[in-house]
């Protein structure tokens, strides 16, 4: 455990001596409402323990009985990996002990998961424009999460130190999906853009598939990031570390890149790689050393015989299949052309989060343009504020269109907008509801525009000889002037029509 | 209390008579359930069948019973006959111990399926009967809470694991009770008191709520005095539950039909298992079973003898399989939530991982601790596919054999047991020795095919039970009933009665109620 943590190796020089290997695990929570082996809500929020029942406490001669949803949403995930899927798999026990497994063993899949052997294309973007990689699955499999511990006392927040612990059980026997990697190799510098982009299109398909909240920080979905290095152009596999929990696209990125620096360090001073799962510190960006973690570990595994085989008929398969949502590649380059966004916009839109948020805004009439100015500026900012994001905000796409007709109509300006933006959030109603309460319709009387244009020359008459000596820029003065007494319930355009009208 | 004014004392009526009296309205579920809680009071500090006896809640659902019946609404046909119910079972707000130190205080917040039925029934429950820690063992010495005496001679072992629900019944301390059976343990007490024990098929009765030693083999089933009253019992708790997802989805047979059906066994095939019975087995125990397979050719059964060569290797898969699955089962007893807690001696600050370590050793017994390393070690990484993997080989072997058995007999029959009951102590630091006295009757849980053990008289040379196994194809149980029933009657002809009655037992003699 004397690994040194503080020494790194520049990353680009890093990759000039050693072939980096990543392999990802993501845990999915999925979004059933009930857990995996019994009748508890699955919700997030309750008062701890209070959603739980001697099955998912484990309380003696309680039993599991399986939940089809979570089989169902298995399969899709499978299917929408390109995996196979099991005819005929079990569950099983994975026993060690720890105070927040109510059993002190998880009842997972073993050796006979539920999908297995696909794969996933995805994209990075180089120097060249973009480059796609093949990211190989090996298995998707069935389990229940633990409970949550709470260490109190101590320095470090966790078990060794702390005074005493709470257990929550309302996590425990939470459906999740554990999808694994084979080792992905070949990547070279690439490799941290390849996971970010992996655990970023795995989550938009986890969202178009609707199995899960998806939020990976409220822990929906948790990924792992293994990472190896080997001599380059060796071909081998090196000793690997198991960065846990890494909870955002962009910390996936950078653990990686963190790891291939740490590891380079060690290598290139002579030393060894110990095998030892570590822990990703978001504020300062390094991985510190976890417990040292060994093939060998030995969980005891054997199937559970408390559950009967999952069977997926052939036939239910196929079904799942055709209700497949579009594969998120294909969809988001068929967007992209259809509303005509550069790569950069494309980009920037999937990265918010907001790529299905400016299609429904697009259905509901507003243009792609304006769809995204919205979503990515204005509601952005907003979510940001709030702490969420933007799929949770209490707006939908369609008041979004409604408010973008309401200005190409010129009966609000874009500043206008943004107090129905207010008002809607606010659960004051629809736009047009909160257009009507709050008295935001522009100024169109021509005659009361007017005056204002003329007591604004009149206030400005330094402004207004500059737009006589033909210095229209100067214009923006006197809009502002009117718009300001007008208390921004005014069409822009129109004032400024007005007033070089006036001064031409 | 009153006697009733007609027939038998009350303790000394069998389930489906104390039924019939109800139902007649010559006793009250009351009168019933009063009668058999003074009976224990008079005999269980002899026998200790009872870890823990719920007079108050008995009487409770004694008089809710008799409301029922004059508003003539029974629940069931046994509304008001009182049960007793293995301590491995959850009973909510009844303290469940699984005979273990480390449940003890342990009250369930919910009730084990079987127990839900016994009380949608309308079965007033007695209390909770003492077992071997786990259900691990064929004597009950293995309780945490002192053994339980076989009521045919205070000296000897009632069986076990569940030998407080037979030494129960026996003692008519209870007309009727609940047993599991993981490889013999409600089948193997049967035999040694004298009483009537079923092994379901594997799936027909719901094991949400049974504390499990190895999931994949236990079986709640019944334990009585006759074979009727195990069928009326059967049928209350038989059946599927969706909190078990093992537990069979089709309608429980007619199993109580079976059990009127008769003396008639003509066109019946019966197997004698060659392998089961000779060299091993008592004299006396292997002439009680040769004359019943006698009385069944006279009732019109064609008797064969049937050869399953792989039972050889039943025990060694046993005691394999079983102690993998309790391993795993048991990890759960970590002093975090519930049960026993212990603090290490001389560590200041313990940790979670000090409490668990100290807790296990304190709580466990040597039986118990005995099997969780054997369970921890073939499952090991390494060793699982020679030991696990091998047992599991075995298992399908067994079942091959059950099915070519099954297509040359209708029904198979060996002793129940190699001996009758053997002495407190005799076999206790010899494991080995113990574990062989389930030989018979592990077969049938390794394969899940139902099993039933009937009274088939004392031995000459001591004078105690002897128990005959009938093993029928799963889900058949129906059979075990038919042949069970009809031998029972056979014999109780031979005899002149039924073989267990309270003269013959070694208790207070003072007349019961």
């Amino acid at each position: 455990m004397s690994t040194p943590t503080t020494e790194l190796v520049d990353f680009d020089e890093a990759l000039a001596s050693y072939d980096p290997a990543m392999g990802l695990e993501v845990h999915v929570e999925l979004n059933t409402a009930t857990k995996m082996f019994c009748g508890c809500p699955a919700t997030f929020g309750g008062e701890p323990n209070t959603q739980t029942c001697p099955t998912c406490l484990g309380l003696p001669g309680s039993m599991p009985a399986v939940n089809a949803t979570a089989v169902e949403s298995a399969i899709r995930i499978g299917l929408a990996l390109n995996c196979e899927i099991a005819e005929w798999c079990r569950f099983a026990r994975k026993n060690y002990f720890y105070p927040d497994m109510p059993k002190n063993f998880q009842t997972s899949q073993y050796d006979e998961p539920i999908a297995f052997d696909g794969w996933t294309d995805v994209e990075v973007v180089t120097e060249d424009g973009t480059e796609t990689f093949r990211v190989e699955i090996e298995r998707a499999h069935m389990e229940e999460d633990t409970g949550k511990s709470l260490h109190v006392g101590g320095a470090t927040g966790r078990i060794h130190g702390a005074e005493y612990s709470l257990v929550d059980y309302n996590r425990a026997g939470i459906p999740l999906i554990e999808i694994v990697t084979r080792p992905i190799v070949g990547a070279g510098d690439k490799a941290p853009a390849v996971a970010r982009a992996y655990v970023a299109q795995l989550r938009d398909l986890i969202v178009g598939l609707g199995v899960s909240e998806a939020r990976m920080d409220q822990g929906n979905l948790r990924a792992d990031v293994n990472l190896s290095l080997s001599p380059a152009g060796s071909g081998t596999l090196g000793t690997r570390t198991e960065t846990k929990n890494v909870n955002s696209f962009r910390s996936v990125e950078r653990a990686a890149r963190y790891e291939v620096s740490r590891q380079a360090a060690i290598l290139r001073a002579g030393g060894t790689i110990t095998q030892e799962t570590r822990h990703w510190h978001e504020d300062t960006g390094i991985t510190t050393s976890g417990r040292e973690k060994s093939d060998a570990e030995d969980y005891r595994y054997f199937p559970e015989p408390d559950l009967v085989p999952v069977a997926p008929s052939r036939e239910w398969v196929e079904q799942l299949r055709a209700t497949l949502p579009e594969p998120p590649r294909a969809r988001r380059a068929r967007l992209q052309q259809e509303w005509g966004f550069s790569d950069l916009e494309m980009r920037d839109t999937v990265g918010a989060g907001a790529m299905g948020l400016v299609e429904e805004t697009v259905a509901h009439g507003a243009s792609p343009q304006s769809a995204r100015k919205w979503w990515l500026s204005e509601l952005a900012r907003r979510a940001n504020e709030q702490g969420t994001d933007l799929a949770s905000l209490a707006i939908a796409p369609a008041d979004v269109a409604r408010i973008q007709a309401l200005v190409d109509e010129g009966r609000i300006n874009d500043k206008l907008a943004r107090q129905v933006f207010d008002g809607v959030l606010a659960g004051e109603g629809t736009p047009d509801e909160v257009v009507a309460s709050r008295g935001l319709a522009v100024v169109s009387d021509e005659g009361a525009l007017g005056e204002a244009v003329d007591r604004a020359i009149e206030a400005n008459p330094d402004v207004a000889a500059k737009i006589r000596d033909g210095k229209v820029a100067a214009a923006g003065a006197l809009i502002g002037a009117v718009m300001k007494e007008m208390r921004g319930q005014a069409d822009a355009a129109r004032v400024r029509e007005l007033v070089l009208e006036r001064l031409s | 209390m009153s006697a009733p004014t007609s027939g038998r004392p009350l303790v000394e009526r069998t389930a489906a008579e104390l039924a019939e009296a109800l139902a007649a309205g010559e006793t009250t579920s009351v009168e019933v359930t009063q009668a058999f809680l003074d009976r224990i009071a008079a005999v269980d500090g002899e026998v200790h069948a009872f870890l823990h006896v719920d007079a108050e809640g008995a009487l409770a659902a004694a008089r809710a019973s008799d409301e029922r019946r004059a508003a003539g609404a029974p629940a069931s046909v046994l509304d008001g006959v009182p049960v007793a119910v293995k301590d491995v079972l959850a009973t909510e707000g009844l303290p469940t111990t699984c005979g273990s130190r480390i449940l003890e205080g342990w009250v369930p917040p919910y009730d084990a399926t079987v127990v839900a039925r016994l009380k949608q029934a309308g079965l007033p429950i007695l209390g909770k009967t003492n077992m071997d820690e786990f259900a691990m063992g064929s004597s009950t010495e293995h309780s945490a809470y002192g053994p339980t005496h076989n009521p045919w001679d205070l000296d000897r072992i009632p069986g076990g694991s569940g030998g407080g629900s037979a030494a129960a019944v026996a003692a008519h301390e209870a007309p009727l009770a609940i047993g599991t059976d993981t490889g013999g343990s409600i089948r193997q007490p049967g035999a040694v008191t004298g009483t009537v024990g079923v092994k379901p098929t594997y799936g027909g009765v719901s094991r949400y709520g049974l504390v499990a030693m190895a999931n994949s083999l236990d079986q709640a089933g019944p334990v009585t005095r006759t074979v009727l009253d195990a069928a009326l019992l059967h049928e209350v708790i038989g059946g599927h539950d969706p909190l078990d997802s093992t537990s069979i989805d089709q309608p429980l047979p007619a199993v109580v039909d079976a059990a009127r059906a008769g003396t008639d066994l003509a066109g019946l095939r019966v197997g004698v298992i060659r392998e089961l019975g000779g060299e091993g087995y008592q004299p006396g125990v292997q002439q009680r079973f040769d004359e019943a397979v006698e009385l069944l050719v006279q009732a019109g059964a064609e008797v064969v003898e049937v050869s399953c060569p792989s039972f050889a290797h039943a025990l060694a898969a046993y005691y394999l399989v079983m102690p993998s699955e309790a391993s795993s089962n048991l990890a759960r007893f970590d002093a975090m939530r519930y049960g026993l807690r212990v603090l290490p001696e001389g560590v200041d600050s313990p940790s979670a991982e000090d409490v668990m370590r100290a807790t296990r050793d304190a709580g466990f017994g040597d039986e118990v601790k005995r099997r969780i390393i054997l369970g921890t070690y073939a499952l090991s990484s390494g060793y699982y596919d020679a030991y696990y993997g091998s047992a599991q080989k075995v298992r399908t072997l067994i079942s091959r054999d059950f099915a070519a058995a099954f297509e040359a007999a209708d029904v198979l029959v060996s002793p129940t047991a190699p001996t009758t009951a053997f002495k407190l102590g005799e076999k206790l630091d010899d494991p080995l020795a113990m574990y062989l006295n389930d030989v018979a009757t592990i077969p049938a849980n390794l394969a899940g095919v139902p099993g039933i053990s009937v009274p088939a008289g004392v031995a000459e040379e001591d004078g105690l039970p002897v128990g005959l196994q009938v093993l029928a194809p799963a889900t058949a149980d129906d059979r075990l009933y038919r042949v069970g029933a009809a031998l029972e009657a056979l014999l109780e002809q031979r005899w002149g009665g039924p073989l267990l009655t309270l003269d013959k037992l070694a208790l207070a003699t003072e007349e019961p109620a």
